[in-house]
């Protein structure tokens, strides 16, 4: 803005268009977030003493560290799985003909289009001590008594990933379809195997793809409060969770905006690593 | 040159591809294709030629017939163990690895070390006189660099057949003029045998040794370009490749090497008989080209009333509409007196030698 009409640049838009947005975020996003830090910058729940006993008392817990971690980690698994089941689907896709490709992007886009809490609703039915997956395995004699699916970390997992595999097959599509189908021709003649044209060449050209989707998938994850509650139950403790108890149940507000900061940083250093290693590939798109 | 081991022959023997629709994409192909030479495959686009080629390289499998590489049945094989070398028309670099990588590739493929590997590429960046690009990225090169780059690369694996799709439809007019005394001088060197797969007439008739003419998955026609100009087999071979005019009549006297035909332009010739022999009475399509046509001064020939006349350069060019009504080019080489003639002179038209005009029976 303010340059003169001659030589004002075509590239150059007036901020002036992005004002309300950038007020509905001032008011509605910067602000409690300030807020949050100031409280959480207080060593007594009444807001009256200054400090960084919180923060201390967060970092010096072996129960709050392990929560943290386990949530950090809990991302970290549900990211491989959609990554590992996601790509093949993403692959799939841009291998068959329109019509199985419709058919694919419907079954990827509708967990987006039922409500998280009935599809973990579903997932209880289904991982349950008397749900579908523990009635076949015992009807066809595999075991005897049920296994605990539910309320384990692998139940979380598997429930997350389902939630969650859209964010990860859509970046995965779009990448993939960026890439000239004759590459894959071209390294065959060539002599190169499958396998070899998969890692020497569609895998480092879909790496932008790999990191958004990564970078969604995980982020989502592990701040899946239905989710993570539901399926993980009383025994598994996540980061939301517990922060829902601090701020809700023990009402110790200073303590809970001490977690979300820590979240907060904890997340955004993860998404950031993603994002430094998405620049660093992003010299091989387009040519 | 070390990659002298080219040169192996190459069959296409009988070859029919049906997609899954059922429609033919080609059908019943045969070529005989000896050791180091180059063959264009000339059509129109959609005539079955890339087809035909993804066959020979192996990313189709034909409903019938067998590809014959030097003593080998290659059917059964994938294109990776095919040692056929491709350029394609985009290219196809691998844009996240650097020149002397894409050339190295098939090198890696194949197990060979890294420093044989590089030394080789180097080479090959050399023959292709491209030395000191081998670090860079391939967008950071114009398109006719990135078309040696491909050659280099295709050449590395040390193929006994190079397939090259459409090789020079994206280069400009003279860059592609460049291309084409370049891969010819490659081929040469390394006497590979080479297939052409192009929908330019000049680049097949200029580089190959044999032309094969593909028209709807049918081939048309596989001889000589002085074959293919000169003598052509059908009447769609000599309308696709160069000009010519079309002359409708009816076969007067016919044996097998001429036929006299009564034009309906209103005049007897004498015309080469392109497919076999013609029956007496038979409507006939003469196919005349421009540079062969001649005016004359006496009452033979047909006669025709100039419309316009176009001096290009080296040629002039007149649009003469016949007594039937029908128009023909006369291409005169421009000598001395030539010039263009006025609209609406009465002028009469005949071939320069009877083996110049081909006769083929009309199609309905």
């Amino acid at each position: 803005m303010g340059a003169a009409p001659a030589s004002r640049d075509v590239t150059s838009y007036g901020m002036g268009l992005a004002a309300p947005l950038a007020l509905f975020f001032l008011l509605f996003f910067v602000a409690p977030l300030l807020q949050l830090l100031w409280l959480s910058l207080h060593n007594d729940t009444a807001g009256l003493h200054w400090g960084l006993g919180q923060y201390l008392h967060f970092l010096t817990d072996p129960f709050s560290l392990g929560v943290l971690g386990s949530t950090l980690l809990l991302g970290a698994e549900v990211t491989a799985v959609c990554l590992l089941l996601g790509f093949p689907i993403a692959w799939l896709y841009q291998r068959v003909g329109p019509k199985l490709q419709t058919i694919i992007i419907l079954i990827v886009l509708l967990p987006l289009l039922t409500s998280v809490v009935v599809r973990t609703f579903a997932w209880i039915v289904i991982l349950g001590r008397q749900g579908i997956v523990n009635a076949t395995l015992q009807s066809l004699g595999i075991i005897d008594t049920p296994l605990k699916l539910l309320y384990t970390q692998f139940g979380v997992v598997i429930a997350l990933a389902q939630v969650q595999m859209p964010l990860m097959t859509l970046p995965l599509i779009t990448a993939l379809g960026r890439i000239d189908p004759n590459l894959d021709d071209a390294s065959c003649s060539l002599g190169a195997g499958s396998w070899r044209t998969f890692f020497r060449i569609v895998l480092p050209l879909s790496l932008p793809g790999v990191i958004a989707g990564c970078t969604l998938t995980y982020a989502a994850a592990i701040t899946a409060f239905i989710t993570q509650s539901l399926i993980g139950g009383g025994q598994m403790l996540f980061m939301p969770m517990y922060l829902y108890q601090q701020a809700s149940t023990l009402q110790n507000w200073p303590f809970a905006a001490a977690i979300s900061i820590i979240f907060l940083l904890a997340v955004l250093a993860v998404v950031s690593v993603f994002t430094t290693l998405g620049r660093l590939s992003r010299g091989y798109g387009g040519a | 040159m070390a990659e002298a081991q080219g040169g192996r022959s190459l069959v296409v023997d009988a070859v029919t591809h049906r997609y899954p629709s059922g429609a033919l994409a080609v059908e019943n192909i045969n070529l005989d294709i000896k050791g180091g030479e180059i063959i264009a495959l000339l059509g129109p686009s959609g005539c079955g030629k890339t087809t035909l080629l993804r066959i020979i390289a192996g990313f189709i499998a034909q409903t019938q017939g067998r590809i014959i590489i030097g003593d080998d049945i290659v059917d059964a094989l994938p294109p990776n163990k095919r040692a056929v070398g491709i350029v394609f028309q985009n290219y196809a670099l691998f844009p996240h690895l650097s020149i002397s990588e894409n050339v190295a590739y098939g090198l890696a493929a194949r197990g060979v070390d890294k420093t044989s590997r590089q030394r080789e590429a180097q080479r090959l960046l050399e023959l292709v006189q491209l030395p000191t690009m081998a670090e860079r990225l391939p967008r950071r090169l114009s398109g006719g660099q990135q078309q040696r780059v491909a050659l280099a690369r295709a050449l590395a694996i040390k193929p006994s057949i190079l397939l090259l799709d459409e090789p020079f439809a994206a280069l400009d007019k003279n860059l592609r003029l460049d291309m084409q005394i370049e891969v010819k001088r490659l081929q040469r060197v390394s006497g590979i045998t080479t297939l052409i797969v192009t929908h330019d007439q000049e680049e097949a008739l200029s580089m190959a040794d044999r032309v094969a003419v593909l028209s709807h998955g049918k081939l048309e026609q596989f001889g000589s370009p002085s074959d293919v100009y000169d003598r052509p087999q059908t009447l769609f071979v000599n309308t696709f490749v160069g000009s010519t005019n079309r002359m409708p009549g009816v076969v007067v006297s016919a044996d097998r090497t001429a036929a006299k035909v009564r034009l309906d332009a209103g005049a007897e010739i004498i015309a080469r008989p392109a497919a076999g022999s013609l029956t007496e009475g038979a409507r006939v399509t003469v196919c005349i080209r421009p540079e062969h046509l001649q005016f004359v001064g006496d009452a033979s020939g047909f006669a025709g009333v100039v419309g316009m006349s176009l001096p290009l350069g080296a040629t002039v060019v007149h649009e003469v509409t016949t007594a039937d009504g029908s128009g023909v080019k006369v291409s005169q080489a421009r000598i001395g007196e030539t010039r263009a003639l006025a609209s609406g002179a009465a002028v009469r038209l005949a071939p320069l030698a009877p083996s110049l005009a081909n006769a083929f029976p009309a199609t309905l």
